[in-house]
């Protein structure tokens, strides 16, 4: 049988397994895309660090990948996680899914190492084939590509059969669409083409697409998973959360791609199509405040995992504030012309990312200690009374709303400095650069980096320890739900 | 649980879900036929390779309310006047170098990578350059050795990429037909150099 209180693999099932080395790579990625973003952002307060050695562009290309495949780490993971449970049947083709892992971190390495020594090449095809695709975000070289879609081929098999052997939920149907959506996706940035505004369009696909449509279903889907697990909300209810938040997340985002389109040489009509549903974008991230608060607030907040509530309720708020508000204050393509390419974009996109993404993926990472240990008690007096979560979320967030109003400052200067007086002409971006609210901003985004970097640290160190040599089991939320409310309600968890 | 009103069932909101993508998606696919109609070189929005050619400027248009890449006078680009393969040749290059040197994570590109460093997508027409007689070779010459160049005031600098003679040649190709683009008036109120002699 297995042991309470120490890590022990016999407590997990085969997904599980697998999902916890995702989740270990993850948060090494985590740590990698905070150490470049912090020499990237120093470089800004002190331009001849290690220039010449790690200069900006590659600093900044290893701090944006790692974030994308720390996210995807963690999607996959949580996948994993949820997998066996949600399909009723064991993860089909686990070997090959474990294969898959070593392969995709080991070629995850190698294009890190690749970024890191090789950095750039001749302006040749070899260079996009073995050194550096060169587009943002996805600058894995072509070879890494093709690497991934064979692994997501592989992930979306092992996921579509498992709940096919098994049973489809709601739940299970969403995903297996959605990621169906989201690898498909990834083909169409795999082209080189000498127009910009080409490249750019179809780039587009896989970025917006990504991040403001299949991406917020897939976190809508381990959302679901998370509150049934967590609080034990009946599958009904989510599962009906889920498909409203589907209907409204792809009603506004698919479209919602032209405020991309507004000014990379496509046609006028994206100015009103993109201004439009873009500014519909933050609906479903208020139902999905509603939905995670209100079935907290149903059942008087009583959880079995007090880190995971924490956070997905820290996800439910960041998507809204980050993805939503942040993005809805420059959507528009009147203000979106003096805020297009300045820091406004990179505060938009460092809230939306951590509320959005790295919020709930540190949830499950939580919910994946409390069964690594043998299903340990992780509610309150926790040793310590849990101050190693509680500031490790407090610091983790305040670093990363701390960074976002920094930039803010910087970006309203540059849209008003750089943008609407000068003109954006090289005098003018260096003008207000130099400014003294650009400088103050940058100054405060590293200092909240730092703080944020802390909670890192914090963060690491908790989920090493959190739950060793704890006695107390779980109560399981499902027994609690019949306690607070005899509820037989509580019984239909699991059943469609 | 026996009977919920419609707005509330699963099946009701299952089929909404997968109408309201479906349509979504439609009108996007149809959306993008068009677009990349639009937008493939040589049609008015985004010229011809061989529009490197000529002069470009960057004029005020009275009945969009913004600024429009203009065509002018024939000013073939290093003096040599191209065919549109030999432009596409070139332009490519530029494009396959910018892309080798990863010039987005420092730049932007029409307003899209990273704000460490000026824009691109008027970069031709910037006054920084001095006039249209000296542009072309300090682009080139820049673009092959920046570092020790003067940049601003800050101290940030562009560092030696080991950019060859003709990838620099290329990537001055890129950017000159990059500034032809109909960007729908982005960059706003951007002041350009004085071209007229």
């Amino acid at each position: 049988m297995a042991t309470t209180g120490v890590l022990d693999s016999a407590n997990l099932n085969g997904g599980q397994k697998l999902a916890a080395k995702y989740f270990i790579a993850a948060m090494i990625l985590f740590g990698a895309q905070l150490l470049f973003g912090l020499l990237a952002g120093l470089q800004y307060l002190e331009p001849d660090f290690l220039f010449g050695v790690l200069d900006f562009n590659v600093n900044r290309m290893v701090h944006i990948n790692a974030l994308v495949v720390w996210l995807l780490y963690g999607f996959l993971g949580s996948v994993y996680w949820l997998l066996e449970d949600e399909a009723g049947h064991p993860v089909v083709g686990l070997p090959l899914g474990n294969l898959v892992f070593w392969v995709l971190t080991t070629a995850v390495a190698v294009v890190v190492l690749v970024f890191l020594l090789a950095q750039a090449g001749p302006g040749e095809m070899s260079t996009i084939w073995f050194i550096n695709e060169g587009r943002e975000y996805i600058e894995a070289p072509r070879w890494a590509d093709i690497g991934i879609v064979v692994s997501v081929l592989v992930f979306f098999y092992n996921v579509a059969a498992t709940f096919t052997k098994g049973r489809y939920t709601g739940i299970g149907g969403v995903l297996v669409m959605d990621l169906l959506a989201l690898f498909g996706l990834y083909l169409a940035g795999m082209f080189y083409v000498t127009n910009v505004s080409i490249d750019q369009y179809w780039w587009w696909w896989v970025i917006h697409l990504w991040v403001e449509a299949t991406w917020e279903v897939m976190v809508g889907v381990i959302m679901a998973y998370g509150l049934m697990k967590t609080l034990g909300v009946r599958r009904r209810i989510v599962e009906t959360w889920l498909y409203i938040e589907v209907a409204l997340m792809f009603g506004s985002g698919i479209l919602g791609l032209g405020h991309h389109y507004f000014w990379i040489g496509t046609p006028e009509y994206w100015l009103t199509i993109g201004g439009f549903f873009s500014a519909l974008e933050p609906i479903p991230l208020v139902a999905m405040v509603v939905h995670a608060v209100f079935d907290a607030g149903v059942n008087k907040i009583k959880n079995s995992n007090h880190p995971t509530m924490a956070w997905l309720i820290a996800h439910a708020f960041g998507n809204f504030f980050g993805a939503g508000v942040w993005g809805f204050m420059h959507t528009l393509p009147q203000i979106n012309l003096y805020t297009h390419g300045t820091q406004w974009t990179a505060s938009h996109g460092h809230l939306a990312f951590f509320g959005a993404y790295a919020t709930i993926n540190i949830a499950f990472f939580y919910l994946a200690m409390q069964k690594w240990r043998g299903n340990v008690w992780m509610e309150d007096a926790l040793p310590g009374n849990g101050w190693k979560w509680k500031w490790a979320l407090g610091l983790l967030s305040m670093g990363t709303v701390g960074m976002t109003m920094a930039m803010l400052v910087s970006g309203y200067e540059q849209s008003q400095i750089e943008r609407a007086i000068e003109g954006s002409t090289w005098a003018g971006y260096f003008v207000a650069q130099a400014h003294p609210w650009f400088v103050q901003g940058m100054w405060w985004r590293e200092a909240f980096g730092l703080m944020t970097a802390a909670g890192y640290a914090l963060l690491v160190w908790d989920l090493l320890t959190i739950g060793r040599g704890e006695q107390r089991p779980m109560v399981d939320v499902q027994d609690k739900l019949t306690v607070l409310s005899g509820r037989a309600s509580a019984t239909a968890i699991g059943a469609t | 649980m026996a009977t919920s009103p419609w707005w509330a069932s699963e099946s009701f909101w299952r089929k909404t879900a997968i109408w309201v993508t479906g349509v979504s998606l439609v009108v996007l696919i149809l959306l993008t036929f068009d677009s990349m109609r639009q937008i493939t070189a040589g049609s008015k929005r985004v010229p011809a390779y061989s529009a490197i050619n000529y002069r470009i400027e960057y004029k005020f248009d009275e009945k969009r309310y913004v600024q429009v890449p203009v065509r002018g006078i024939k000013e073939p680009l290093f003096g040599k006047e191209l065919s549109e393969q030999e432009a596409e040749a070139l332009v490519a290059k530029g494009k396959m170098t910018i892309q080798a040197k990863n010039c987005i994570n420092c730049h932007t590109l029409l307003g899209n990578g990273a704000y460490f460093a000026p824009d691109l997508t008027k970069s031709w027409l910037d006054p920084y350059w001095g006039s249209k007689e000296t542009r072309e070779q300090l682009m080139v010459d820049f673009i092959k050795d920046p570092s020790n160049k003067l940049h601003n005031a800050l101290g940030r600098r562009m560092p030696n990429l080991g950019v060859t003679d003709e990838e620099a040649r290329g990537v001055v190709a890129f950017l000159k037909w990059m500034s032809t683009i109909d960007t729908n008036g982005f960059p706003y109120n951007f002041k350009s150099m004085q071209q007229e002699n």
